[in-house]
């Protein structure tokens, strides 16, 4: 496996599966009374978070505190570095600080792709701009093997936001990878103008989750309706809400996923987010295990 | 000092005179004295330097009418000392510097500025180019009569469009009293809207936000409807998209007075050179698809645009160390100008003499400038070029300070070996 | 160049010898229990409680132990380690476990499943049983139950191929 896990593309169809068998195996570990192994003993890890994220920063540092290794947490938030002027010099110095492992999340796609390249550590994105997300992906992936087994002709609608998602890009391209088919619902202004063969966009939600094994619905943000992108949340919930009589097209034992955090009323119901069908707390029970197996694995500075 | 120069045995081209063959050329006193076609120059004179130029073209100095010199205001980027010399050595008589310095050269006293820190300090010509609007701001249009009497020769608000049509329209109607062209940088702001890169497919790959190609079509349609009604001069910048390269071979069928010009990396780039997320290929217009790459090159062949010119927009090194998003725009062109241009010759795309009328006639025309011309008793202002010559892009080799070019570690062919401003002699090492 | 030194018949009455050697040395089997190493000694562990509950009828509980999360050699792993099943359906703690592994080397194995039993529970005490000890300790471990004593060379290798395995069974010994 490369030494980072800067995008889904630096992994092979064989690798996210091992990924996933890894993660089962941390996933019972997680359930002994002592949560810990030394296998990452004497470790640093270096959380470089240049945006706000209270969920993945917990959930990557409980990986890491669960695997015995030493945890730094960088919170730089952009007025502390003046719009990227000392990007270089701060990545600089966290490697002076002996990092093997950084886990950065950034405003500008392609970040931790430099920072991989200056760094000696192994570099885990944790979220870079529009670009991608790929533990979420992995963790997603996990979460729909536990409920549905195979991913090979599965398919899976995703909802909402896409052209500013990176949850929708590294999903995409882990679940295909994996063999599962991918749609595209939402508004046309939301959905990229150019897209790779094989992905529909479905611009009608009951048209897009007919047949559809998995609903993974994504965070609908107020400053796309404010920038022009529809014109009201009403209208939002109204055409692509996901809510109880929506689902009637998807397949029976269809299951629906939201990487949170969750805006009940406008691109999911209560209902829905409530139900049996909804495995959004499951996702983040996994994340932690699939977090582990992805440290573990990925070489460290030594490798 | 020696007391004239012998160009001897190249091969001349001239398109302004029909010359295109071997021969010799004399200089004295700074002027073409003598061009002699298909027989030799005997001059018993020992004082004059003789340069054998066997093998080599040679060619009026090239004339750059789109570079970004940074001075007044940017100075650790570039300066019209080192922005001239990189062009000196790039086989470059004369570059227009555009007005996006600080302070912006939307008046006489910068346009003088400009000029005498040329003459004073600089390697070849300057001409500079003003704005079209006070502080490039696209409202009010600026002083177009005094710094044409300054010394500006065309205006324009490159870096940035002149959004609103009515300004444009005035712009264009007001250029008629100088008549010089409204050099247009086509872009529609709205339509970029955080864009980094063309977007498309690899848009889509790398995650990250597009420019569409509609943004500069709309505005080269626009631009040529205001030309139309106005019957002003206008000259499109940088143009990189197949639909502006049609909106404009129409336009000109129909009598409009527009020119146009590209720059090399339109015509040998495309989005691919963005992989990595490689800074360097940051650039605006963005590096398009092979399909817009192949109608420049029609484009070029049939005359439809006029100049390849270099945008040459130099930038500190720690200023591209950004990630992508934040990183500035644009590439150091302007000592690979030539070198990339020629390539067009070598796979046929245009003749030599063609290539000269892009680099140095066209320019001398549109800007009605001295210059672009072998002719006797004109400035002696001319370059030697070695076409086999090997031209490695490496940080070291470039004299700008603008390192930022996504050429750096390629091998072109072909590069200026002598270029002669004002009869001296400089030759590239 | 390979040399079979066990046999199938061989291994079993070690397997055999050792389930004796248990009952008598723990007076019975109250209180034990049999905890193998992945791979081999996990099926081994299961083919002495199966010869334990033959000779005393008795059954003990079995369980096997993956050590890959306690290992001390993390850098020079393989591109992909590979994470096999912990399986321990039973409370260790106060427990007499016996440990079964099929090749003892240079004792770091142990020292690693020790530590991972100590993660699960807090044993009374935990005994070691072998097939084979190849010497070269680097750590004061010694087992209390040895199939064959089998002195080796550094650079010489044990394989012990077992039925579970899909091999016939038998304990090799390969020099280069």
């Amino acid at each position: 496996m490369k030494k980072d896990l800067v995008s889904i593309k630096d992994l092979t169809a064989d690798e996210i599966r091992h990924i996933l068998v890894t993660a089962s195996t941390f996933k019972d570990v997680l359930k002994r009374d002592i949560k810990k192994v030394p296998t990452l003993r004497g470790k640093t890890m270096v959380n470089l978070f240049f945006e706000p994220s209270t969920r993945t920063r917990t959930s990557f540092e409980l990986a890491q505190k669960r695997l015995s290794a030493d945890v730094l947490n960088f919170s730089v938030t952009t007025s502390s570095v003046v719009k990227g002027e000392s990007l270089y010099d701060t990545l600089r110095t966290i490697q002076s600080y002996g990092a093997d492992y950084i886990v950065i999340r950034h405003p500008c796609s392609g970040t931790p792709h430099l920072l991989s390249k200056i760094v000696r550590a192994s570099v885990i994105n944790a979220g870079d701009g529009i670009n991608e997300h790929p533990t979420q992906a992995l963790l997603d992936a996990f979460t729909i093997q536990e409920k549905l087994g195979e991913f090979k002709g599965l398919e899976v609608a995703i909802v909402g936001d896409i052209l500013h998602s990176r949850v929708a890009r590294s999903n995409t391209l882990c679940l295909r990878a994996l063999g599962a088919n991918v749609r595209y619902v939402g508004p046309p202004t939301l959905i990229p103008t150019y897209l790779p063969k094989g992905i529909r966009a479905f611009y009608n939600l009951q048209e897009g989750l007919r047949g559809v094994d998995v609903v993974m619905a994504l965070r609908v943000q107020k400053e796309r309706m404010d920038r022009g992108f529809f014109p009201s949340e009403r209208e939002y919930f109204k055409l692509y809400g996901i809510a109880e009589e929506r689902l009637q097209m998807a397949a029976p034992n269809a299951v629906v996923m939201h990487p949170g955090p969750m805006n009940r009323g406008i691109e999911i119901s209560s209902e829905v987010a409530d139900s049996e069908r909804a495995v959004i707390l499951e996702q983040v029970t996994n994340g932690i295990a699939v977090r582990m197996a992805v440290l573990y694995l990925v070489g460290g500075a030594d490798a | 000092m020696p007391e004239g120069l012998l160009i001897k045995g190249g091969h001349i081209v001239d398109p302004s005179q029909g010359i295109d063959s071997i021969g010799d050329i004399l200089i004295e006193d700074a002027k073409f004295s003598k061009v002699a076609i298909g027989t030799t120059l005997r001059v018993n004179n020992k004082a004059i330097r003789v340069i054998e130029a066997n093998g080599m073209y040679v060619i009026p100095g090239l004339i750059d009418m789109h570079v970004h010199l940074r001075e007044p205001g940017y100075e650790h980027k570039e300066t019209i000392q080192t922005g001239t010399y990189a062009a000196l050595r790039g086989g470059l008589t004369a570059v227009c510097p555009m007005p996006n310095t600080n302070p912006i050269n939307d008046n006489a006293t910068v346009t003088s500025f400009m000029i005498r820190k040329a003459y004073q300090e600089g390697y070849c010509k300057v001409y500079p180019i003003g704005a079209i609007t006070k502080g490039q701001k696209g409202t009010e249009l600026a002083e177009m009569a005094l710094m044409h009497e300054a010394g500006a020769v065309a205006f324009s608000d490159d870096g940035r469009p002149v959004m609103n049509s009515l300004v444009m329209r005035r712009a264009l109607e007001y250029s008629k009293i100088l008549n010089v062209p409204i050099i247009s940088h086509a872009e529609d702001l709205n339509l970029t809207e955080g864009g980094v890169m063309n977007e498309g497919i690899l848009s889509y790959a790398f995650g990250l936000r597009g420019i569409p190609k509609a943004a500069e079509e709309v505005m080269v349609a626009r631009d040529i409807a205001l030309a139309r009604l106005t019957n002003g001069r206008l000259h499109i910048a940088h143009v990189s998209t197949r639909c502006a390269v049609e909106l404009i071979r129409r336009a000109k069928a129909e009598g409009i007075k527009v020119t146009a010009e590209t720059c090399p990396h339109y015509f040998t780039l495309t989005e691919e050179a963005v992989t990595g997320y490689n800074t360097n290929a940051k650039v605006n217009p963005p590096l398009r698809t092979a399909d817009d790459v192949a109608a420049i090159k029609e484009g070029l062949k049939d005359g439809t645009i006029d100049v390849i010119a270099s945008d040459h927009a130099p930038h500190h090194r720690d200023e591209k160390l950004l990630d992508f998003d934040n990183a500035p725009f644009g590439i150091s062109g302007i000592e690979t100008l030539l070198s990339l241009s020629l390539s067009l010759v070598s796979v046929g795309i245009l003749t030599m003499s063609g290539l000269v009328e892009k680099l140095s006639l066209n320019p001398a025309k549109i800007l009605a400038l001295s210059g672009g011309t072998l002719k006797e008793g004109c400035q002696a202002d001319m370059v030697v070029i070695d076409p086999n010559k090997p031209f490695t892009i490496t940080e070291e080799s470039l004299a700008s300070k603008g390192k930022n070019t996504p050429f750096l570690g390629r091998v072109l062919t072909g590069k200026a070996v002598y270029t002669i401003f004002k009869g001296k002699v400089y030759e590239v090492v | 160049m390979t040399k079979e030194l066990l046999n199938k018949k061989d291994i079993d009455r070690i397997l055999s010898r050792i389930a004796h050697e248990v009952i008598e040395k723990n007076k019975g089997t109250e209180g034990l229990c049999v905890v193998g190493i992945q791979r081999g000694g996990a099926h081994l562990a299961k083919r002495l409680v199966s010869k334990i509950r033959t000779i005393e009828g008795t059954n003990i509980p079995v369980g096997s132990l993956d050590i890959s999360l306690y290992r001390d050699d993390l850098k020079t792993h393989r591109p992909l380690p590979v994470l096999r099943k912990t399986d321990i359906p039973f409370d260790i703690t106060d427990k007499r476990v016996i440990l079964v592994d099929d090749v003892l080397f240079t004792g770091r194995s142990i020292r690693s499943a020790m530590d991972a039993l100590m993660d699960l529970g807090r044993p009374a005490q935990i005994q070691l049983a072998v097939l084979v000890d190849r010497g070269h300790r680097e750590l004061p471990i010694r087992a209390d139950y040895v199939g064959k004593n089998i002195p080796t060379a550094r650079n010489e290798n044990i394989e012990v191929l077992l039925e579970e395995e899909g091999k016939e069974d038998g304990v090799f010994i390969e020099s280069p």
